[in-house]
């Protein structure tokens, strides 16, 4: 079993033989030519058939990859008649008497070189540009016919990188995946995986070798692997991936873009939960409906002090403009118990679950509570934001939190800093205490959002750090779904919102319950969306509403 | 005469589209040469290559010169240009 590591740049797993691309020919003719004006003319009927070319080209990218893949060839057929390079050509012609092979590729080598030597990588990789249109040219002049892949089953192609001509002739239908040794993400070889859904891996280096032409090839796009000759265990696991995420495929093509209800009607909102502004992708890529925990940590933990407002501004900003106006619920700085930041310099206590974290910490020093707020509130301005503080246990916290919102407000308003005026402001619901008061706390917020992990520790008095607890630590016991349902009725009553943003908002086999409960949205990880979808689509809410409730809240 | 200054705001910088359209588009400027510089460096935008090896960045300032024709005309259309795509 051999491993090559590369650099994944289109998910997927895919398995076959590894074939080498191979193309049409080496050297480039180099010769005096007599009569240089039919050498000029020559060049001139080659530059036109590339642009001819080009053009059925980019229709067809139109239709296998859309408009954008087809501009890359329109930008070519531009290329193919760009002033200096034409220049160069008829220089090396018409003054050296050089036959036009050898000029085209002279000039395409001379303009490749200088952008090869671009710092910037979206620049230094337009040298693969300028060569695929010289190698074009230079392929009509030579009279060579471009083929496709020589094999009767479907490969898995190596290459050193592929051209993006290369690429759109390939016959799609014999390739199961890419593997070069050069390239980069901008490639065209990962574009054009990514965009097709194969999956790619470059990058490979001298680990990629000719001799293992033939050899039977599993390559796994996501992690950025190929292992050749797989052992039977190895093979047995990513052939499980792989059809884990053909199922998730085909689950996708058959639910995104579609609602989440019920067969009788009944709605529910599907969020996500990220950590990083990183983590916006796969939210949108699961067709997330909006994101209903931001936790805010990360930006605390990435730094050795305090983050400045202008930092957290900017990842606030990011995330609220990538996700183009759907809602972003971030929480506000939620360390302590189990998340400890040095910097903080907190006490160390016998139990810090008990102790002093979340919004403890933020009320007891509002200094930096402030910096965070006025970073939120800013970034407002760019998306659709709400706030939610973490750790409630009394309607005092959030009143002192929300006077602080108002204090914020009033400065930005004195700055000349622009903020939105509709940021709704809500409270996670974890601690028994704000489940049980929550009548009172519907009065003084905009949403609810449970933290069913907090929520079952504190109720079950059960460390959930604490893996031996077993049996005893069990978030489907009546006592905190009777809470999350009481919770979800004194925020109907009020005529605000409740989700629920912990582990169990995802757990299918509570799907129904948390449907009849009436809770309005479910936060979770990008990649339970969909098969929570598909749940809720299966549902038939009035046939099991009243059963479940019963059961719930029956003796 | 007729020149400005243009602060680009795309992601990518000058690329290889935009580049190109302009190209295009400047082909149709009869009498108008018009140049683009960056840090020193001046190129005409009819040449794609040159262009793009100016190496241009979101956040850079760039001068864009409009000489002879009916500058004034070109130079908004060029201006325009910039507005809608980089």
């Amino acid at each position: 079993m051999i491993t090559i590591k590369g650099k994944g740049v289109s998910a997927g797993v895919a398995a076959g033989p590894l074939y080498f691309y191979q193309r049409a020919s080496g050297s480039i003719p180099r010769y005096q030519v007599e009569d240089r004006g039919t050498e000029w003319e020559r060049f001139k009927a080659a530059q036109a058939k590339a642009i001819e070319q080009l053009g059925v080209l980019a229709e067809k990218a139109r239709e296998e990859a859309g408009d954008d893949a087809a501009m890359l060839f329109e930008t070519h057929q531009m290329m193919c008649e760009d002033m200096d390079y034409e220049e160069a050509i008829q220089n090396a012609i018409a003054d050296e008497g050089l036959n036009a092979e050898a000029a085209v590729f002279d000039s395409g080598e001379f303009q490749a070189e200088a952008f090869a030597a671009m710092e910037d990588e979206y620049f230094s990789a337009r040298a693969a540009d300028v060569r695929d249109i010289s190698r074009r040219i230079i392929g009509i002049l030579a009279g060579v016919v471009e083929g496709g892949i020589d094999s009767d089953v479907p490969v898995v192609l190596a290459a050193d990188d592929l051209a993006p001509s290369e690429t759109v002739q390939l016959d799609k239908s014999k390739i199961l995946g890419f593997v070069t040794s050069g390239g980069s993400g901008s490639s065209h070889t990962a574009i054009l995986a990514r965009t097709m859904g194969i999956p790619a891996i470059i990058g490979a280096g001298d680990q990629l070798r000719e001799e293992y032409a033939g050899k039977e090839v599993v390559i796994d796009g996501g992690e950025g692997v190929a292992i050749l000759d797989a052992d039977e265990e190895t093979y047995a696991k990513l052939m499980k991936k792989k059809e884990e995420l053909r199922k998730r495929q085909e689950l996708l093509g058959q639910l995104k873009g579609k609602p989440n209800v019920t067969k009788d009607g009944h709605e529910i909102r599907i969020y996500c939960n990220i950590g990083d502004p990183k983590d916006v992708p796969p939210v949108l890529e699961n067709d997330g409906g909006g994101i209903g925990l931001f936790r805010s940590e990360f930006l605390y933990l990435n730094c050795d002090d305090y983050p400045t407002e202008d930092y957290q501004f900017e990842a606030y900003k990011k995330v609220l403009s990538d996700m183009g106006g759907k809602e972003v619920v971030i929480r506000t700085l939620d360390i302590g118990a189990d998340k400890m930041i040095e910097y903080f310099h907190l006490p160390e206590e016998e139990n810090p679950a008990l102790g002093n974290r979340a919004l403890r910490i933020c009320l007891n020093r509002p200094e930096i509570f402030r910096t965070q707020l006025r970073a939120l509130y800013r970034a407002s301005a760019y998306g659709r934001l709400s706030i939610m503080f973490p750790m409630v246990t009394a309607v005092w916290e959030v009143e002192e939190a929300k006077k602080m919102c108002e204090q914020v407000k009033a400065e930005l308003d004195a700055e000349g800093i622009p903020y939105s005026d509709h940021v709704d402001v809500g409270i996670m619901i974890e601690t028994p205490a704000a489940a049980v008061i929550s009548d009172r706390l519907a009065k003084v917020v905009d949403f609810f959002s449970i933290g069913t992990n907090d929520l079952t520790q504190y109720t079950l008095a059960c460390d959930r750090q604490n893996n031996d607890l077993g049996r005893f630590f069990n978030p489907h016991h009546p006592a905190v779904l009777r809470l999350i349902k009481l919770v979800a009725e004194n925020a109907h009553k009020e005529g605000i919102w409740c989700g629920i943003c912990g582990e169990l908002g995802a757990d299918l086999e509570l799907t129904e319950t948390f449907l009849s409960i009436g809770v309005d949205e479910l936060s979770v990880s990008p990649r339970a969306v969909l098969p929570l979808r598909q749940k809720v689509r299966e549902t038939e809410l009035g046939a099991v509403k009243q059963k479940l409730i019963d059961e719930l809240m029956g003796d | 005469m007729k020149s400005f200054e243009y602060t680009i705001t795309d992601p990518v910088g000058i690329h290889a589209r935009p580049a190109g359209i302009l190209a295009k588009k400047a082909k149709e400027f009869a009498g108008s040469t018009v140049t683009i510089e960056k840090g020193g460096k001046a190129e005409n935008v009819l040449k794609l290559m040159g262009v793009m090896k100016l190496g241009v960045k979101q956040g850079d300032v760039v001068t864009i010169r409009v000489e002879g024709g009916d500058e004034e005309a070109v130079a908004a259309q060029v201006e325009e240009f910039f507005k809608e795509n980089l």
